[in-house]
């Protein structure tokens, strides 16, 4: 039972960790719950898949397929958050006042709320599919699923959820001056992290090679193995033993995230020109 | 005027980590050692069979590890940067970057007991 609680917990709160942040991110916005749901249930299913055919996935890209379509899942996330904090930068300010002024946006979220679901789908799918892969599996060595098991994998995920809520509660805690700063920025560092995952899994697989050298070493004051570590890793991407490639993609993905909402960002309403 | 000058900087920034990137990558396209070392491990009573590996300094390794347990494995390492579901009955492979002398953990991540070490004298 401690096996499939702990595994089950471990990956609820990673997961749970982003849908808290999109759920705060999206606070206020019409039907965004439909939407989160909707990228949850897309996850679950996309999870099941994925461990049903974690053999056959295997094998592909000559026994690289797991690592492939692990960096080309996460770039997608990357991109998605992006995408997200663009649109944010350009509409935040409209958004925010159809906020204030009608309680709710009707319309304004709907487009990002997609990129936002497809980000909750893939986290979800991501930590589910290890989920159900490793309960599949003790099922099968016991020859069918036990009490014991189901009753573990229930208490993990409902601790695993109340760590959702309490990222969400804590996040909305904010006032909603700076909310949309706060979530920006969370979402910025969440977009870099992925992104320098995804760099681990194309070095593991040697399908990229260059700047593969550690350049740190901190896991003996924060291990990736601890549940801080851990943590902070779906968080912001921390690494205890991060490579060089990883740190570039890092601070890349950072900047170039800056440098596009800076781009697109809202023009300044009413500014005289001169000609 | 401002706003024009900061698009300008924006942009010339970006350009320039988009050069950096692309450098990086094309670097990466160098020559390969052809020495591989490759080490063979299995997965057996929940135990990594060898649970110690050698391996020289300085060459990329390729660790294939087997998975003989009745139940699933994620093989994982901080130390060497990797994480691989290995399916009951199925042999997985991840490389490892040359390394310097030290001694680095591995183990099953869906089951902590299970943990061996990869030596580089």
């Amino acid at each position: 039972m401690l096996a499939s609680l702990v595994i089950v917990f471990r990956e609820v709160f990673e997961a749970g960790l982003i849908v808290g942040i999109v759920m705060a991110v999206t606070a206020g916005v019409a039907g965004r719950g439909w939407w989160i749901a909707s990228g949850v249930a897309a996850g679950v299913l996309g999870a099941c898949l994925v461990a049903v055919f974690t053999g056959g996935l295997s094998e592909l890209f000559g026994g690289s397929g797991q690592e492939v379509f692990n960096a080309g899942i996460l770039s997608f996330a990357v991109i998605m958050l992006t995408w997200h904090n663009v649109w944010m930068a350009r509409h935040g300010r409209e958004l925010a006042a159809e906020l204030q002024a009608a309680g709710k946006a009707v319309v304004a979220g709907s487009k990002s709320l997609l990129a936002l679901a497809i980000v909750v789908a893939i986290a979800v799918l991501r930590e589910g599919s290890e989920v159900v892969l490793f309960l599949y599996s003790v099922a099968a060595s016991q020859g069918g699923a036990s009490w014991d098991m189901v009753a573990g994998g229930f208490i993990g995920l409902i601790l695993g959820s109340l760590v959702c809520l309490m990222t969400y509660l804590g996040l909305v805690t904010i006032p909603t001056r700076y909310l949309f700063a706060v979530t920006s920025t969370l979402i910025a560092f969440l977009a870099a992290g992925l992104a320098a995952q995804a760099i681990a899994f194309l070095q593991q697989a040697d399908i990229l090679t260059a700047l593969d050298e550690t350049v740190w070493d901190t896991s003996w004051i924060l291990s990736n193995s601890s549940y801080l570590g851990s943590a902070l890793h779906t968080l912001i991407g921390y690494v205890d033993q991060p490579t060089a490639m990883q740190l570039i993609v890092y601070a890349a993905t950072l900047t170039v995230m800056a440098v596009l909402m800076k781009l697109f960002s809202a023009p300044v309403a009413h500014r005289p020109r001169t000609a | 005027m401002t706003g024009r000058a900061l698009t300008g900087n924006s942009l010339r920034i970006g350009a320039t980590i988009f050069a950096a990137a692309l450098l990086a990558l094309s670097a990466s396209a160098r020559v390969r050692a052809d020495d591989t070392v490759s080490l063979s491990l299995v997965l057996k009573n929940h135990q990594f069979d060898p649970a110690e590996v050698h391996a020289p300094p300085g060459k990329q390794i390729a660790i294939h590890v087997k998975n003989l347990n009745d139940i699933v494995s994620e093989f994982e390492s901080n130390d060497l940067h990797f994480e691989k579901i290995v399916p009951v009955g199925s042999e997985v492979t991840v490389y490892v970057h040359p390394l310097q002398p030290g001694r680095y953990n591995f183990y099953d991540d869906f089951h902590h007991a299970t943990q061996g070490y990869l030596v580089v004298p």
